[in-house]
């Protein structure tokens, strides 16, 4: 008896290892080959010039610029839209139908494979509203795929903020726009935060969506305005791998490209979570 | 003997959530400037009917509230009124220390602030309100500290302040010390001793001792009903009804 379960303890510790093991290696490996791969390119020209001779020389300056904007119009865009929605369905909603209709189209929307939204952006943004192949259209269809996750996290952040405070608010005489402006929402904040930085991770790295409405091959400028084309960092790695005729030199400056990317949603993050660190710490209930 | 005078009471009040008829025929008076006890066993109705003093009930989708409540002679279950503005004049402390995640001056000054007072006024209601709920000596040198910093008693002091700077009719004070130490809850009993000097304190409690320690009037409740309402002395040491002595001897509870 007594044998038998320390067999099976030891069973589970073991397999509870290997699955650490394995996850832990995976990510190490996964970074060692971008990382051994990319290396070599790496220099401060290749993140502060433009790519030279057909992209077999030169940097990414233009697709770093050009991943920044997409990322923050698109979340600039997303983020409003996103938590005011969050707010609807959390604090006015009836559960009545256009409730379950606003969450039916949240949930499939998040759930529909990105290059989906590639086309909608396609026909919608660039054809119909005649923005054409452009940072909006692009930072657009990236807003529409990052909305899903923005409302969820929200709402998901809203419903942690106990019980107490929204009703010691109403208690005091507060009305409903206040208590959500007062101590709903600054408390739902840290979490609020955080989603929205995996969704900067998330967007960040999208290509489909942009292949279609925003991403360009090449070009020595930088945006001068919305309605300009861009290059991006997924879309630049995409480019590298698959057009061209020298992949002995393009092969590189992709991995390189991907280091950079990584990097940046990398620091992105660390920022966002030294932030929530901070609040966090004022905080204990 | 001259009755004292009850700017608040209910007529009738019933309550239903859904089907259930939660609250039956409530009358009573609640005395100015008086402590009344609200007693009774769990899931009697007598947190139900704190909250319909302020019509906290009405936050339940599934609530149905018929009968009046009268706060200075405006029966607050009329049709239109505003009910920011009768929570305001009605203050309310809960079960466990509800503090905002806010310094300790913001939780204090919320519910004015909300009401758009100018600055120098708040500022003398925060600290006057502080002192009225013995925390001012506490807290004085870090008012901009988290409210999380104090402890239970402390804490549900400050909610007392907090409920206080608002200057309302009354204060609802749902089992106020159920989740302190016995200390903190001898200070906040004495607190409540002090406070009805100024304003008029309805409290719901399960500790028949606490009730007998610090109300003038006791309402015991049973089933949804009001069985009996009276001077504590009397309800205490002559019941009228054979329920209330059951409970008081702690027969069922």
């Amino acid at each position: 008896m007594k044998n038998s379960r320390k067999i099976k303890a030891a069973i589970g510790i073991f397999s509870l290892n290997v699955s650490i093991f394995l996850t832990i290696s995976f990510l190490a490996i996964f970074l060692i080959v971008i990382f051994s791969k990319g290396f070599s390119v790496l220099s401060w020209e290749f993140i502060s010039t433009s790519p030279r001779k057909y992209m077999t020389e030169g940097g990414i300056y233009p697709a770093i610029v050009g991943t920044f904007w997409l990322t923050l119009i698109s979340v600039g865009f997303a983020l409003p839209f996103g938590v005011l929605t969050a707010i609807f369905l959390t604090s006015y909603a009836k559960p009545y139908w256009l409730v379950r209709i606003v969450r039916t189209a949240i949930n499939t929307l998040a759930g529909v494979p990105s290059i989906i939204f590639g086309l909608f952006g396609l026909t919608v943004f660039v054809n119909l509203f005649h923005f054409d192949v452009s940072l909006l259209s692009g930072a657009l269809t990236l807003g529409i795929l990052a909305l899903p996750v923005i409302i969820n996290n929200t709402e998901e952040a809203i419903r942690t903020v106990p019980n107490d405070f929204i009703e010691a608010s109403l208690a005091l005489g507060a009305t409903q726009r206040q208590t959500i402006l007062r101590v709903i929402l600054p408390t739902a904040f840290p979490n609020i935060l955080t989603g929205t930085i995996i969704s900067i991770g998330r967007v960040a790295g999208e290509t489909a969506p942009i292949l279609f409405t925003a991403a360009t091959f090449y070009t020595r400028q930088l945006p001068r305005s919305v309605f300009d084309e861009v290059m991006a960092l997924p879309y630049h790695i995409y480019a590298l791998l698959t057009e061209g005729s020298h992949a002995e030199k393009q092969v590189p400056i992709a991995y390189g490209t991907a280091v950079i990317l990584l990097l940046l949603v990398l620091f992105v993050s660390t920022i966002a979570i030294v932030i929530r660190y901070k609040i966090r710490k004022k905080r204990k209930w | 003997m001259v009755e004292k005078k009850a700017h608040i009471k209910t007529e009738n009040l019933n309550l239903w959530f859904d089907n259930k008829h939660v609250l039956h025929n409530v009358n009573f008076p609640v005395y100015d400037k008086k402590v009344t006890a609200l007693i009774g066993p769990s899931g009697c109705g007598k947190s139900t009917l704190l909250r319909s003093f302020n019509r906290m009930n009405c936050l339940i989708p599934t609530c149905q509230t018929k009968g009046k409540i009268f706060l200075n002679g405006k029966n607050i279950y009329e049709n239109g009124q505003d009910l920011t503005q009768i929570r305001a004049q009605v203050g309310m402390v809960f079960q466990r220390p509800n503090p905002f995640p806010k310094s300790i001056y913001d939780n204090i000054a919320f519910g004015l602030k909300i009401q758009g007072k100018n600055k120098n006024f708040i500022k003398e209601k925060v600290v006057q309100s502080l002192k009225d709920a013995w925390l001012w000596d506490e807290v004085q040198d870090r008012l901009n500290a988290s409210a999380f910093s104090l402890s239970g008693g402390q804490q549900q002091r400050l909610c007392i302040a907090r409920a206080l700077a608002n200057q309302p009719d009354i204060l609802l004070l749902d089992e106020p010390t159920s989740a302190l130490d016995p200390q903190s809850t001898a200070k906040i009993e004495e607190l409540c001793l002090s406070l009805k000097e100024k304003v008029t304190i309805l409290i719901v409690t399960h500790n028949i001792a606490q009730a007998g320690r610090i109300s003038d009037y006791t309402a015991f409740m049973y089933l949804g009903e009001l069985i009996e309402f009276g001077k504590t002395e009397q309800v205490f040491t002559v019941p009228k009804n054979k329920k209330t002595e059951a409970y008081l001897e702690g027969v069922f509870g």
